[in-house]
């Protein structure tokens, strides 16, 4: 809607934006340090949209938005990113999921205003229909979907889990909190129990995972 | 979704004065949570004050030799730090059994003490509800109470604090550290954190209007060996039935919480005390007063083989 890349903001830009959505705290403080907010009642708020410039895949885009939209909701509605799905809209299925600053998260519990300066990646960023990534080829290769709803979300979660292993994150099924991770069928399982598949490609789904991670 | 104004908190001092100027004024860290509650216009803030930039998400030694967790550390980092890994073994192990990766990668240490229940009549708003509508009722008494509380409840509410950190935190001991709306700052034992629901539902813990947790403090390591067991109605990313964290000191004694069954994590160091006495005997004590619902009465001998299983399991 308001998606103007055009401008390519720098990464100062980024900052400055961040500064501004802040001036009305800044002004409340600056004008009433905190012991003096009783004498002067609570200071005047009442602006309902923020700018804020999302880096998405690489781009920077600078949007006016209410500031009840959703990360999910940015990148559907406002930057017409449409790979990045709404399942249940509460955290718990997973089709919305995203990569922020290389972590894996929901961005239907995230607000768009919260993410000025973050690396925002979405499937798109993970590569085209002529030049799939490697989890993306994956997925095709080994059948690991049926009606693709939940996909996107699974491909991000699943790059995601895949870091998390190397990183040396553990999970509720690691034998040992200070033992080695590895890329078993139990722990790819369980770190991906946050995203739901109702086809029930999950066995598919698995050996995709597998396939990559042997790869890496 | 109800409107509202957006601000980014400079300082911890200042983000709580503002808060407790602010009527209708709420913090917002990983949001996981509060903004599940505000789509459903369960909690409706007039300003959210955003404390994601303020300098509070590192873990580091106290002079104790204890650790102090900043109140920003996100889950999957307080998991996965190598000191709470060797030395508060709970604690990863807690975290690891909540939630999903997508989650804990968002939510963070004080917004994990401060979540609201799962109860499903909490979220139902066309039902009566004393914690989200003081004095409509409690339709969880009579209704679907599976997952609810046993002890420590009252008539006004069987709600149960749906955290599994939280639980691992009790047994540590920790204290919860904050910033109140004059600068001052505080120090709150968890075991006094979280408030009874007798009287009003609605108000779970002691924090006052503004007042803002900054990190919290666990003591010295308590050596032993760690467990935590969480059982559910599946293997994965779903809530307690009932869990059970323990350390056991090698010479039978040790430390029990439960989670599941009550509005906070359920421990007494008196129930600590029987553990050379076996499960039996502890959860007599922990679990004495229950008052379970005819739903949730399993819950009572679920909590004693749990952790006759996880005695067992330790004498191997």
């Amino acid at each position: 809607m308001n998606s103007e890349d055009s401008i390519k903001p720098s990464r100062r830009d980024v900052m400055v934006v961040g500064a501004a959505s802040s001036a009305l705290l800044v002004n409340a403080c600056q004008s009433a340090t905190p012991t003096t907010y009783a004498e002067e009642g609570p200071p005047v708020v009442n602006e309902t949209t923020s700018t804020v410039t999302l880096e998405v895949n690489g781009t920077p885009h600078r949007l006016t938005i209410d500031n009840r939209v959703t990360l999910l909701d940015a990148l559907r509605e406002h930057l017409r990113l449409t790979g990045t799905k709404k399942g249940c809209d509460h955290g718990q299925c997973g089709a919305c999921t995203v990569i922020v600053n290389g972590r894996r998260i929901n961005s239907c519990l995230s607000l768009a205003v919260m993410h000025a300066g973050d690396e925002i990646k979405t499937v798109e960023g993970f590569g085209t229909p002529d030049a799939p990534g490697p989890m993306q080829a994956a997925f095709i290769r080994e059948d690991a979907y049926q009606c693709g709803y939940c996909t996107p979300g699974q491909i991000c979660a699943a790059i995601g889990v895949l870091e998390e292993i190397r990183a040396g994150v553990p999970s509720h099924v690691t034998p040992s909190l200070t033992g080695p991770v590895e890329a078993s069928p139990e722990e790819i399982r369980e770190r991906m129990s946050g995203n739901i598949c109702r086809c029930g490609a999950y066995s598919n789904i698995l050996s995709a995972i597998q396939s990559v991670s042997g790869a890496v | 979704m109800q409107s509202f104004s957006y601000l980014l908190a400079r300082t911890p001092q200042e983000a709580a004065a503002l808060a407790a100027a602010t009527p209708g004024a709420k913090f917002i860290a990983g949001g996981t949570n509060l903004l599940d509650l505000m789509k459903l216009e369960i909690e409706t803030p007039s300003v959210l004050i955003d404390i994601n930039g303020l300098d509070l998400d590192t873990i580091t030694s106290t002079p104790e030799g204890g650790l102090r967790i900043g109140a920003l550390v996100l889950n999957t980092d307080l998991a996965a730090n190598p000191t709470v890994r060797s030395d508060y073994a709970v604690l990863s192990r807690a975290l690891l059994a909540g939630a999903s990766g997508q989650l804990r990668n968002m939510a963070t240490t004080a917004g994990n003490l401060l979540q609201r229940t799962r109860c499903p009549y909490f979220y139902d708003t066309n039902m009566a509800c004393n914690k989200r509508s003081a004095g409509s009722g409690c339709s969880a008494q009579d209704g679907v109470s599976r997952q609810l509380a046993v002890v420590g409840a009252s008539p006004a509410c069987i709600a149960t604090h749906p955290s599994d950190m939280a639980v691992a935190m009790q047994l540590l001991d920790a204290e919860i550290h904050t910033v109140l709306q004059d600068g001052s700052e505080r120090v709150i034992p968890i075991e006094d954190f979280y408030t009874d629901p007798a009287a009003n539902p609605g108000i779970e813990t002691v924090l006052q209007p503004g007042e803002l947790i900054t990190a919290v403090h666990l003591p010295a390591p308590l050596g032993g060996r760690h467990y935590y067991q969480k059982v559910r109605d599946r293997a994965s990313y779903a809530f307690a039935l009932v869990s059970v964290a323990l350390v056991l000191d090698g010479k039978g004694g040790g430390r029990v919480a439960l989670g599941g069954v009550a509005h906070k994590p359920w421990r007494s160091r008196e129930a600590d005390a029987l553990l050379p006495s076996g499960a039996g005997a502890v959860m007599s004590r922990l679990l004495a007063g229950a008052q379970p619902t005819h739903e949730n009465e399993f819950k009572i001998l679920l909590a004693e083989r749990t952790l006759a299983g996880l005695l067992s399991a330790s004498a191997e």
